[in-house]
């Protein structure tokens, strides 16, 4: 509930009581989000001059009803001074002579609407609530664009770090090299080299994985469907990452009917089986296992689950893992290199084929990411979540 | 310490580019280091390894990792030189600069240093507080 505070300005006492009166009952019922219930509180004054002293020595109120023609200043007088001092309110101008050229002036000095007078308390009532309704959709219009900026500016100033780090990392490396710091053995020297060459890659992927999500967010990049055979895309992911899995003894498993072929863009589905293989890759322990399911249901509906037994999650910290940027930090991941964008484009992507992307994990034991697609939907809208704010959401 | 053994310093950073860069360079400068990349890494590093000198990140896993750790060595090794390194400046904006000794006695350390850190600049405040730490043993 929320209540607005209304100021009628009239020289003519029976208006001024009238008004007050209808209105001190009077409750606009509005959706939830929007304001809810809004009821009125009203305060009065009689003139032009005392309408702009009050509005200046108190709080301005939400919503003027003005009288067009007072003695003194009249509400044309009003508007403009108001406008002066900075004052807003939503204003209606009650006016018995509402000649074209008067409502053109009202409106160009900032007047909403117009009431003739004289007018029934159902007529007041009417205008009141379209008024309230203009206002209350026009606050919450500037309380989401101001979230949205909040939300971007957050994201630009992480981006910002995370692009920060790397380029320190490898000035570090090159001064080094540049001041032989480390003396000349040709060991260390290819050590430096080597390290800074991780660090640029890193940073490399972590532009290549931005220019994907805001692909992703903007709807700008033709998506395009074709036959798609999820298995040898599976496959394909798994043998990308063979050479690091065998490296630390890690088994690869793939559960899948002989073709799963489905409708889809290609290129969407790789990345999403390229980031959770080599996730479970990544944060798997050595020796440990990677078992990628894809079970195909009715109609184009499709499972796909990856397995590992690595360092699992927190229940915590599996709530805040699709976000952007969000790498759990601790003893055993600081080593592991990431991005920290691949599952939160993962979501993203699954939610392009009206399906999501989830974790169920056990600390110590392992984690299983599920990812479910519907094939058969319709190309499907961008997805209009503002989630990121990395870019604006466009067709 | 003998003449013969060379001057040990403990270096403790979460960040694994800053602890390679200034092992290699502290080694490369004669130092023998024993490189950490935790609070709890760095305790058990002591438990065979004896410091001359200790660098140490102030933001680890927990924000006031350095602090802790500072006091806890410091009461470990009376006199042990530590040197604080920070990002804190450049992150926060806040400025620390314990040049009084009820300062220096706050921080637990005897310098602190705003990343980045120039390596020669590094190496002027580790000579400094050995040759403060070996005239102190010396009166």
């Amino acid at each position: 509930m929320q209540t607005l505070r209304v100021l009628v300005v009239d020289d003519e006492l029976g208006m001024r009581l009238a008004v007050a009166r209808v209105l001190s009952n009077f409750v606009v019922h509005l959706n939830e989000e929007v304001g809810g219930e809004i009821h009125f509180e009203v305060q009065t004054a009689e003139s032009g001059e005392q309408a702009i002293e009050m509005m200046t020595s108190q709080p301005e109120p939400d919503l003027l009803l003005l009288d067009l023609k007072m003695p003194g200043i009249s509400g044309l007088e009003v508007l403009a001074q108001m406008r002066q001092r900075n004052l807003h309110p939503l204003t209606v101008m009650i006016t018995a002579y509402a000649t074209l050229e008067t409502a053109i002036d009202a409106t160009k000095r900032g007047a909403h609407d117009f009431l003739p007078k004289p007018f029934t308390p159902d007529e007041l009532r009417v205008a009141v609530r379209r008024a309230v309704k203009h206002l209350m959709v026009e606050r919450q219009a500037q309380r989401l664009r101001e979230e949205k900026r909040q939300v971007r500016f957050q994201f630009i100033s992480v981006l910002g770090h995370e692009l920060k780090a790397p380029l320190a990392a490898i000035e570090g490396y090159l001064q080094i090299l540049r001041d032989g710091t480390a003396g000349q053995s040709p060991e260390t020297i290819q050590q430096v080299v080597q390290r800074a060459l991780i660090r640029a890659h890193g940073m490399r992927k972590l532009i290549s994985d931005l220019l994907d999500l805001t692909r992703i967010e903007s709807g700008q990049k033709r998506r395009e469907f074709g036959p798609v055979d999820l298995r040898e895309i599976a496959q394909n992911a798994l043998d990308g990452v063979a050479q690091a899995a065998e490296a630390r003894e890690i088994t690869l498993a793939l559960h899948a009917p002989e073709r799963v072929p489905v409708v889809a863009d290609r290129g969407e589905i790789e990345i999403i089986f390229n980031n959770l293989v080599s996730n479970a890759v990544k944060y798997n322990r050595n020796g440990g296992r990677v078992d990628v399911t894809i079970e195909p249901g009715e109609g184009g509906l499709v499972r796909i689950a990856v397995a590992d037994t690595g360092i699992g999650l927190t229940r915590e910290d599996a709530s805040r893992l699709f976000q952007e940027f969000v790498r759990i930090k601790n003893d055993q991941t600081r080593t592991i290199p990431g991005t920290g964008l691949g599952l939160s484009i993962v979501r993203k992507l699954a939610q392009l084929y009206q399906g999501d992307a989830t974790v169920e994990s056990e600390p110590g034991v392992g984690s299983t990411f599920t990812v479910t697609l519907d094939t058969a939907a319709p190309p499907p809208a961008p997805v209009s979540e503002p989630s990121s704010g990395a870019v604006p959401i466009a067709r | 310490m003998t003449t013969t053994e060379r001057t040990r310093i403990l270096l403790v950073d979460d960040d694994e580019d800053f602890l390679f860069q200034h092992r290699i360079q502290l080694e490369n400068a004669g130092f023998e280091v024993a490189a950490a990349s935790s609070r709890t890494e760095a305790e058990q590093a002591i438990a065979s390894f004896t410091p001359d000198l200790a660098i140490l990140d102030l933001m680890m896993e927990h924000h006031d990792d350095g602090f802790v750790l500072s006091h806890h060595l410091k009461r470990r090794f009376s006199n042990l030189p530590v040197i604080m390194v920070t990002a804190v400046t450049s992150e926060t904006g806040l400025v620390f600069d314990p040049a009084s000794p009820e300062e220096r006695r706050w921080v637990g350390a005897d310098a602190l240093l705003a990343k980045p850190i120039r390596f020669e600049q590094l190496k002027r405040e580790i000579d400094r507080l050995l040759a403060a730490a070996s005239a102190a043993r010396r009166e």
